[in-house]
């Protein structure tokens, strides 16, 4: 089976719920969601409704109460905390709501952060940094500070990092809050087109409706169950 | 220490602020270590140079300890010390603090007033090997130290009232002092004389330096000879002015040792918080807490080892200007040893203080979680 035909994230019948004083909050309802290699799958719904537990679990960041996690293939149930770092360093690219980056290293060592942290060897990751920084559009601006980056350059910083280690799974937190609507759809579009184009399985969670006519599939949480009706398909 | 490195560049206005802490830390208690080290040379080194390994002091009574300036053993005891298996050779040493003032056709031949200094005066027997470099002193000749000397503006064979006796100087030979007084070599008569106040008579002595092959013998002989044996370097807290001098001292050293880690470990326990949010992004992408240890630990060492090495090269600087002006030691233990331990203890406090990166959260990096 080739990458594009592989089901690179399945969950099945997730529930998890938080701690809220004496009682508990269910933020994820028996929640199933297949994303199959090369496609986008955009997760939209109110405030609270639990996007982002539907992505913490999905990221191996929370384990869920009941129900099952699948990652590139490799079931996450009874895994350790050292286990679920691994998987989530070699399987998942994350891009946050915030660019996140790191204030002290260059757009280029945002990215050799990851092999560093996964250690590979340092030359071949200033290589592969370069690369992608070009296929974001920042290969001229490698050298500099995120404080010296637009909004617009930082979220796509952050894309770049996200592809560092060849995830199968790519998981978007809320990419175009803070980016006006022209360049919002450019992220968008970026980031299905790198989807397709890396076979990655990826979930964009996002309130934003607008810009959603290059994904895959649309799927809606409300009060953490996923609703059966696509909103809309490619 | 990919990004420990980076954030040492990024953040370098606030890393030196902690350096220059860390180097003044380090100066602090080297050139404190040194005094410390140099004050007790100038208080012991009459005694700790003796090539004598035990001291035997008169038993004190109740619960007090062994002291130089109580003690009293005389020449039966002595005699008796001589014959304890193990004891290769008993030797008596009386101790008494006096002044001292040269005198004579060649002190008033400089047309200068003549020079006075306060000396300890270490009575021995002539030929006892407790003379240094093999000198000899008798009644009425006496052996100078070189600080004694100095003091004095004395050499050989010109002429110094101790106590108001006169002697005549045998020779000048190594440097020694006890309680911050230069040490003057004399016969136990002498030091008898010099020392009227201290109530040891002639014949009698302050203690007896033992050269032993076993020490298996010693505890018997003191119940049997009412005597009270310590090891040499024990023998040191037996001067009175040492012990007391010494110990607030070591205090304070101790109290900077201290302070230098809580403030090493308050910089990096602020230094952590900073920066948890990017220690939670780097957790969410796949970094362990091993790793981040090892980074936050290796940035502190660095910190720790480059403040250190800054200070004890400054602390040497000043230890070779000062020397001859302050009893300042410089030497491997006093240079080497307090950034050691500066750098043991801040790396304990900075381990202490980084270990709040094991409960970062990393799903804080996604923002709200639901």
């Amino acid at each position: 089976m080739t990458r594009n035909q592989q089901l690179n994230l399945v969950l099945t019948d997730v529930t998890l719920t938080y701690p809220d004083g004496q009682s508990r909050l269910t933020a994820l309802d028996h929640v199933s969601l297949t994303v199959p290699a090369g496609a986008t799958t955009a997760v939209i719904g109110p405030s609270g409704s639990g996007k982002s537990s539907l992505l913490a679990v999905a990221a191996t960041l929370v384990t869920p109460d009941a129900g099952r996690v699948v990652l590139a293939g490799t079931d996450t149930a009874g895994m350790g905390r050292d286990e679920m770092t691994a998987l989530r360093r070699g399987a998942v690219g994350m891009v946050f709501q915030q660019p996140n980056l790191i204030a002290s290293l260059t757009a280029a060592e945002q990215l050799e952060v990851m092999a560093h942290v996964d250690g590979r060897p340092m030359g071949a990751a200033r290589e592969r940094a370069r690369a992608l920084l070009d296929v974001v559009g920042l290969a001229d601006v490698s050298g500099r500070y995120p404080h010296q980056l637009s909004g617009g350059q930082r979220q796509r910083v952050n894309i770049a990092r996200s592809l560092m280690n060849d995830p199968a799974v790519l998981l978007v937190d809320e990419p175009t809050s803070a980016l006006d609507t022209e360049r919002g759809a450019a992220i968008i579009d970026l980031l299905t087109s790198l989807t397709h184009e890396r076979g990655t399985a990826t979930v964009l969670v996002t309130h934003d409706t607008a810009h959603l006519g290059s994904v895959d599939a649309v799927v809606e949480v409300v009060d953490g169950r996923l609703s059966e009706k696509v909103l809309a398909a490619a | 220490m990919f990004v420990a490195w980076r954030d040492l560049r990024a953040a370098r206005g606030r890393f030196a602020l902690m350096g220059g802490v860390v180097v003044l830390m380090t100066l602090l208690v080297t050139l404190l270590s040194g005094l410390t080290a140099g004050l007790g040379r100038e208080s012991t080194s009459g005694i700790a140079d003796l090539p004598a390994d035990h001291l035997v002091f008169e038993a004190p009574t109740g619960d007090q300890d062994v002291s130089f300036a109580d003690s009293v053993v005389t020449a039966e005891q002595r005699r008796a010390w001589e014959d304890v298996d193990g004891v290769s050779a008993a030797e008596p040493l009386s101790i008494a603090t006096t002044k001292a003032s040269a005198t004579g056709p060649s002190a008033s031949a400089t047309g200068d007033a003549a020079r006075s200094a306060a000396v300890s005066v270490f009575g021995v027997t002539d030929g006892s090997p407790l003379l240094p470099g093999g000198a000899r002193v008798g009644d009425g000749s006496v052996v100078l130290s070189t600080g004694a000397a100095e003091d004095l503006g004395l050499e050989a064979g010109q002429d110094l009232s101790l106590a108001g006796r006169d002697v005549v100087v045998a020779a000048v030979a190594d440097d020694a002092s006890y309680s911050h007084t230069p040490v003057v070599w004399a016969s136990l008569a002498d030091a008898a004389t010099v020392g009227s106040g201290s109530g040891i008579a002639d014949e009698q002595a302050s203690v007896i330096a033992l050269s032993t092959s076993d020490d298996g013998s010693l505890a018997a002989a003191d119940e049997r000879l009412g005597t009270t044996t310590v090891t040499t370097s024990a023998a040191l807290a037996a001067i009175g002015s040492y012990a007391s001098e010494n110990g607030s001292l070591q205090l304070m050293r101790a109290m900077l040792f201290g302070i230098s880690a809580l403030v090493i470990g308050a910089f990096f326990t602020v230094w952590t918080i900073q920066r948890s949010g990017d220690i939670a992004v780097l957790k969410a992408l796949g970094a362990t807490t091993r790793y981040l240890m090892k980074d936050a630990i290796g940035q502190a060492l660095v910190l720790l080892v480059a403040g250190t090495a800054l200070g004890a090269g400054l602390a040497a600087a000043v230890g070779v200007a000062a020397t001859g002006t302050v009893p300042f030691a410089l030497t491997a233990s006093t240079l080497l040893a307090p950034p050691l331990v500066l750098i043991v203890l801040g790396a304990l406090g900075a381990v202490l203080s980084v270990r709040r990166i094991t409960s970062v959260d990393p799903l804080t990096a996604l923002g709200s979680a639901r």
